[in-house]
């Protein structure tokens, strides 16, 4: 394998967890749900996953297994935030510290278990083709899901009547009411749609990253995924560039350290953070497209008149 | 905002731990951790002094942890805490609680401190720490024996001196073997990132590294290793059970004694402020089996085992140069006390800058 394809393969590693939590999101927050809770449905996800996956010996049952529990924390967080309308913000925080210490507890027992890896996908012919063949052809199923998500949501959301629906919803709730539209029920799928690609998310790491338990494994990336999303003007194409963005810069970042590049390695490390917020802005600087996309009843509750 | 979520999440826990607090005439013994007790590395051991005492003095003693603490302020919130809440004696296990520690210190006369691999002390501080580069300095010389590539790649953590004395000890190891010997280091700026320390081993393996040792907390780089069929080292504690082809052994920090040696002076009343720089010697710093190597291989590092034990060798023995070629450490003399502590240059031959 060449060290170019070594690269990319690690690029498309780090940057697919980053992407299913936030393709996921990106939908809940058109939908005008703010979930902060991403980092704790991705743990739940990767703890049920890995365990599920540990007692059947199956990856796809940790799989199934992450996807639920994914969509049952965020099941949660609606019934908290839905029915009974509580602050978006602070369930979901509390949704985050529920699901780092519940994905703890779960997986107490099962720390330090050596985990089973999610097999690559291998098609005879092509994937030993030279150079593309392990990139296009030979990686783990997720990325290929992440794509799919991705192209399946901007389709959804640009060319469908539930997309339009979606985005009516989140625009403005009082309007989608007027016309008919059951707000709650579309804001609890799109919550139960981030659930499931956050879970996926967490089992990404769980069972590819670091086919392994550990507490806390997520590290961070639900929160990257959300900034990615703000700074994507909710727009998928932009959100998945955006992910790969930071993923490439976190590891060419490693790279030139590794081959000895005299540049300071906390700089090295702040750059992915640098140059996506940068790459970001300036796609973005279209001011109307962003207002337009801005889903503007983002973190209101709603209470149908009655 | 994951720093606020984390001390919200501190705190809790230890409003919890308080809740659960028994009898008022036991010493209270507390812990604040960098990272979770399960990752089998720094925190687990660290964990695992923690239950030693439990197990030795439980009878006088109560022992309670407050998991993945944020160095910075959150640290100083934390600590605070459990001293308010009449811990006697607390122990804190990371170099950045240096000082938060410090601070809280000078506002509890009467609680005791103890800070993990630090340099600052006082009155209330004292300080402690292992001689891992020992440990680092056998590594060294086991790459040099195994790799064929004559690269190991070395995965950081942060470029402090506890960290930047691993590297070099590792170097001069691998250098008594093979003077040509490579080191590519790469830091992750983090204690415990799981994800990004595998990235780091990947990136070092497609650098032609065969050999991957790492100063960070989680047992991920060993498992990629494993994975691309190199060699790796565990750190802090035996990771054999995550890489049993690739491992070659581990450094393991043992604190249990330390830990239960303090926390009887403080029952005793005789504890005072000290520094504590423990290594194979005194048993603070020991090698897991030497395993996935030839007999050849072993016997030697066996051998620098025992020799840096006895105090007959010594890592940092004169003449060390540095990176830029002028001398670090003369002929004749070993390095020691702050020169050690507070090391902030590379040997020659390092494939990095500071």
């Amino acid at each position: 394998m060449s060290p170019i394809e070594a690269i990319l393969l690690t690029i498309i590693t780090a940057s697919t967890p980053l992407l299913l939590a936030a393709i996921g999101e990106l939908v809940v927050e058109r939908s005008g749900v703010l979930n902060l809770g991403i980092e704790g449905m991705m743990l739940m996800g990767a703890v049920c996953g890995f365990v599920a996956t540990h007692v059947t010996g199956s990856p796809w049952v940790g799989v199934i297994a992450a996807i639920f529990a994914g969509i049952a924390t965020s099941l949660l967080f609606g019934i908290l935030t839905q029915t009974l309308m509580t602050n978006q913000v602070a369930t979901g925080l509390a949704i985050t510290l529920l699901g780092l210490g519940l994905s703890g507890l779960i997986g107490s027992g099962f720390v330090g278990l050596p985990g089973i890896k999610l097999a690559n996908i291998s098609i005879p012919w092509l994937t030993e083709l030279p150079y593309i063949g392990r990139l296009v052809f030979g990686q783990d199923p997720l990325v290929y899901i992440s794509i799919v998500l991705t192209v399946g949501v901007a389709y959804v959301l640009n060319y469908t009547r539930i997309g339009l629906i979606i985005k009516a919803v989140g625009q403005n709730h009082d309007s989608a009411h007027a016309l008919g539209y059951p707000v709650v029920t579309v804001r609890y799928a799109c919550i139960a749609f981030g659930g499931a690609t956050s879970g996926l998310a967490g089992a990404y790491l769980s069972l590819v990253y670091t086919p392994q338990w550990i507490e806390n494994m997520t590290a961070g990336r639900g929160w990257i995924a959300l900034a990615l999303v703000v700074f994507s003007t909710w727009l998928p194409g932009r959100l998945a560039m955006g992910a790969y963005l930071f993923g490439g810069v976190w590891i060419l970042g490693l790279y030139a350290q590794g081959m000895g590049v005299g540049i300071p390695s906390q700089l090295l490390s702040s750059l992915p953070y640098v140059a996506t917020i940068l790459a970001l802005i300036i796609i973005s600087t279209n001011r109307r497209l962003s207002v337009i996309n801005t889903p503007a009843s983002l973190g209101q509750g709603f209470v149908p008149d009655r | 905002m994951k720093k606020l979520l984390t001390a919200a999440a501190s705190i809790a826990l230890v409003s919890a731990l308080s809740i659960s607090a028994v009898a008022a005439d036991k010493l209270k013994v507390g812990f604040i951790y960098i990272g979770p007790p399960g990752d089998h590395g720094w925190t687990y051991q660290h964990d695992v002094g923690r239950k030693a005492i439990d197990a030795r003095l439980g009878d006088q003693v109560e022992t309670v942890f407050v998991e993945n603490v944020p160095e910075g302020p959150d640290a100083e919130r934390t600590i605070t805490r459990l001293a308010r809440q009449g811990a006697g004696l607390i122990f804190t296990t990371s170099f950045g609680y240096m000082d938060p520690t410090l601070n809280v210190a000078a506002k509890f006369p009467d609680v005791k401190f103890e800070h993990a691999t630090g340099y600052k002390r006082s009155d209330n501080v004292s300080t402690y720490a292992a001689r891992f580069y020992e440990g680092r300095y056998v590594i060294g010389q086991i790459a040099a024996q195994v790799s064929k590539t004559g690269v190991a790649g070395y995965i950081g953590s942060f470029p402090i001196p506890e960290v930047v004395r691993g590297i070099n000890a590792f170097l001069l190891g691998a250098q008594t073997i093979n003077p040509d010997f490579k080191l590519k280091v790469v830091w992750v700026n983090s204690w415990f990132d799981p994800g990004r320390e595998a990235d780091a081993a990947k990136v070092l393996i497609s650098q032609g590294a065969d050999i991957i040792t790492q100063h960070t907390d989680s047992t991920a780089a060993v498992q990629v290793a494993q994975e691309q069929g190199v060699n790796a080292f565990g750190q802090a504690s035996d990771m054999a059970a995550f890489a049993p082809d690739a491992l070659l052994t581990s450094i393991i920090d043992n604190w249990d004694d330390y830990y239960v040696d303090r926390t009887q002076a403080v029952l005793d009343g005789t504890w005072e402020s000290m520094d504590t720089f423990g290594g194979m010697d005194s048993n603070m710093v020991n090698m897991g089996p030497f395993i996935n190597m030839s007999e050849d291989v072993k016997a030697m590092a066996q051998a620098t085992t025992a020799a840096i034990t006895s105090g007959e060798l010594h890592p940092f023995a004169g003449p060390v140069y540095k990176q830029d070629g002028s001398i670090g450490v003369p002929a004749g003399e070993t390095l020691a006390g702050f020169g050690l502590a507070g090391m902030d240059w590379y040997v020659q031959g390092v494939d990095d800058q500071l």
